[in-house]
């Protein structure tokens, strides 16, 4: 397999159980999608190595559990009430967009997000960048709302109609992991917090265990996953935390010294 | 750099289409094709006329969902790469680029340069499979692959499925996609309880879908964005013709645990 640079996605995603389902029954999440091996230290090429390992060795193993537990025909339909409600949202948003007569392309808010997310959620993050960034996102997701110009017609293919839903959904997920970067006060793996780094003066660096600028990790206060919880748009979302228990093998912290 | 396109335009597969021409802004030589037409289409959405459609996922030429033929050549001017990994450094200032979607009567256009490939779904359902049991996760390693075997197999296993091949045949034939996907299970042993099956199967729904056959002008493997070779499709009519000679295995009475 080859690989080369590129600009990569989000790291973490949706919460799983040990079997790869998400906390909606039959809904089996694989590879970068879920979060169980993302969110913390991600080197070059691992999101293939999880889609391999997710879909090679655990979901063979793990879904036919849960297809034996279901019978045939006793599947949802579409006319069950979630179904119905999830295609009317759909269907309103679409009309949303093709009626709004705003000015902007979705194209121009998708660069003026990243622009964002690379200036201050990007490598390097520090919480006044941050919480600069959770002004202008609220205020990038209603101009969003109000601005938006969508070319082409609602039953045609229509690229900017998906592109315009899609846009929408990478504004609330950019936010999120703005808050999710300012809460998590420690540096760890992908994401690194300029205040959370080893200087000159610390003992450790003394003794020269670290260098200096190495990460600054915090395992007492930090070592868990944090899961959050939609709430709603806008909402600020509920943070469940799920420890990071070790018992046989113990977390260390790489050090390059 | 600026350059001159002439893109192909259809609104859907009941109208006729024709090429269009289109000045490009000043461009940056480090540009990806795909991310000029995102400026084109980005001027055009501003303009209030309709951006140009064409197909893109991954961007890293991993996916298969990009396509496009550049002046005349499926994935353009380089080998052994996707659209997508094509730079605007491989045109020169001024340079007038035609643009056509991938063109195969099996490949309906669907819009402008996007065309329908869910013919190659229909042969991977055929008998892109093997059986699996069920239960707890086998032992790693429990069943030997020969090394010659599994390099052979990976080579195969590049195939991303792109339908280039196609489009660049004289006879739209779908052989080289066929064999690789044919091979990359035929030759390692999870492959060979359905190993006769599956390739007849999978080249009778070739044939069913309307692909032409293969008088071996090695056009695919020239424009295969992954450099899959004509060896895979002598592979597949070996393997083609002893499951002819085999014939349908019998049913036998009574299966079942
Ligand atoms: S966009 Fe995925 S291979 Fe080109």
């Amino acid at each position: 397999m080859r690989i080369y640079p590129a600009v990569h996605y989000t790291m973490g995603g949706l919460w799983v159980d040990y079997n790869l389902m998400s906390n909606v029954s039959g809904l089996f999440v694989m590879g970068e999608a879920n979060f169980s091996d993302h969110g913390a230290n991600r080197l070059g090429a691992s999101a293939l190595m999880q889609g391999l390992a997710d879909g090679y060795f655990v979901i063979p193993a793990t879904i036919a559990g849960y297809l034996a537990t279901q019978s045939p025909g006793k599947r949802p339909k579409t006319d069950h009430a979630s179904f119905v409600q999830a295609e009317e949202n759909i269907r309103n948003m679409q009309k949303l967009f093709m009626n709004s007569k705003g000015k902007r392309t979705p194209a121009s808010f998708h660069k003026e997000l990243g622009k964002i997310m690379w200036d201050y959620c990007g490598m390097a993050r520090n919480k006044a960048g941050l919480e600069k960034a959770l002004q202008l996102l609220p205020a990038l997701r209603e101009e969003f709302w109000q601005n938006i110009n969508v070319m082409g017609q609602e039953m045609d293919w229509n690229q900017s109609l998906e592109q315009a839903g899609r846009v929408a959904d990478f504004i609330e997920l950019g936010e999120l992991l703005c808050l999710d970067a300012l809460k998590r006060e420690e540096s760890c793996g992908g994401h690194f917090r300029e205040e959370y780094q080893y200087t000159p003066d610390d003992e450790e660096t003394k003794k020269g265990l670290v260098n200096p600028g190495d990460v600054k990790r915090r395992d007492d206060e930090f070592a868990h996953v944090s899961a959050w919880e939609f709430a709603g748009v806008g909402k600020q979302p509920i943070l469940n935390k799920e420890p990071l228990i070790y018992e046989e093998v113990h977390m260390s912290t790489r050090s390059y010294k | 750099m600026k350059v001159t396109l002439k893109v192909w335009r259809q609104k859907n597969k009941s109208t006729p289409g024709e090429f269009k021409a289109y000045q490009t802004p000043e461009l940056n030589g480090n540009m990806s094709f795909l991310e000029m037409l995102d400026v084109v289409n980005e001027g055009l959405a501003n303009k209030g006329e309709e951006p140009i459609a064409f197909d893109h996922d991954c961007r890293e030429g991993i996916c298969g969902t990009c396509s496009l033929v550049i002046d005349g050549k499926p994935h353009g001017p380089h080998q052994g790469i996707a659209t997508c990994q094509t730079y605007m450094r491989s045109f020169e200032d001024g340079d007038e680029i035609y643009v056509e979607p991938f063109r195969a009567a099996p490949f309906e256009i669907i819009k402008d340069l996007v065309c329908d490939r869910k013919s190659f779904d229909r042969i991977q359902q055929a008998g892109g499979f093997i059986t699996v049991r069920t239960g707890a996760a086998p032992d790693a390693n429990s069943i030997p692959v020969p090394k010659d075997n599994s390099d052979l197999a990976m080579d195969a296993a590049q195939c991303i499925g792109c339908g280039a091949c196609v489009a660049a045949c004289k006879n739209a034939s779908a052989m080289l996609f066929v064999a690789a996907k044919v091979s990359h299970l035929g030759l390692l042993p999870q492959g060979q309880p359905e190993r006769f099956k599956r390739v007849k199967a999978m080249v009778d729904q070739m044939d069913k879908e309307g692909f032409g056959s293969c008088s071996v002008t090695g056009s695919c493997e020239a424009v295969c964005p992954k450099s899959i070779t004509l060896d895979f499709i002598a592979m597949m009519n070996r393997d083609y013709a002893v499951a002819l000679l085999k014939g349908d295995p019998k049913p036998i009475a009574g299966g079942g645990a």
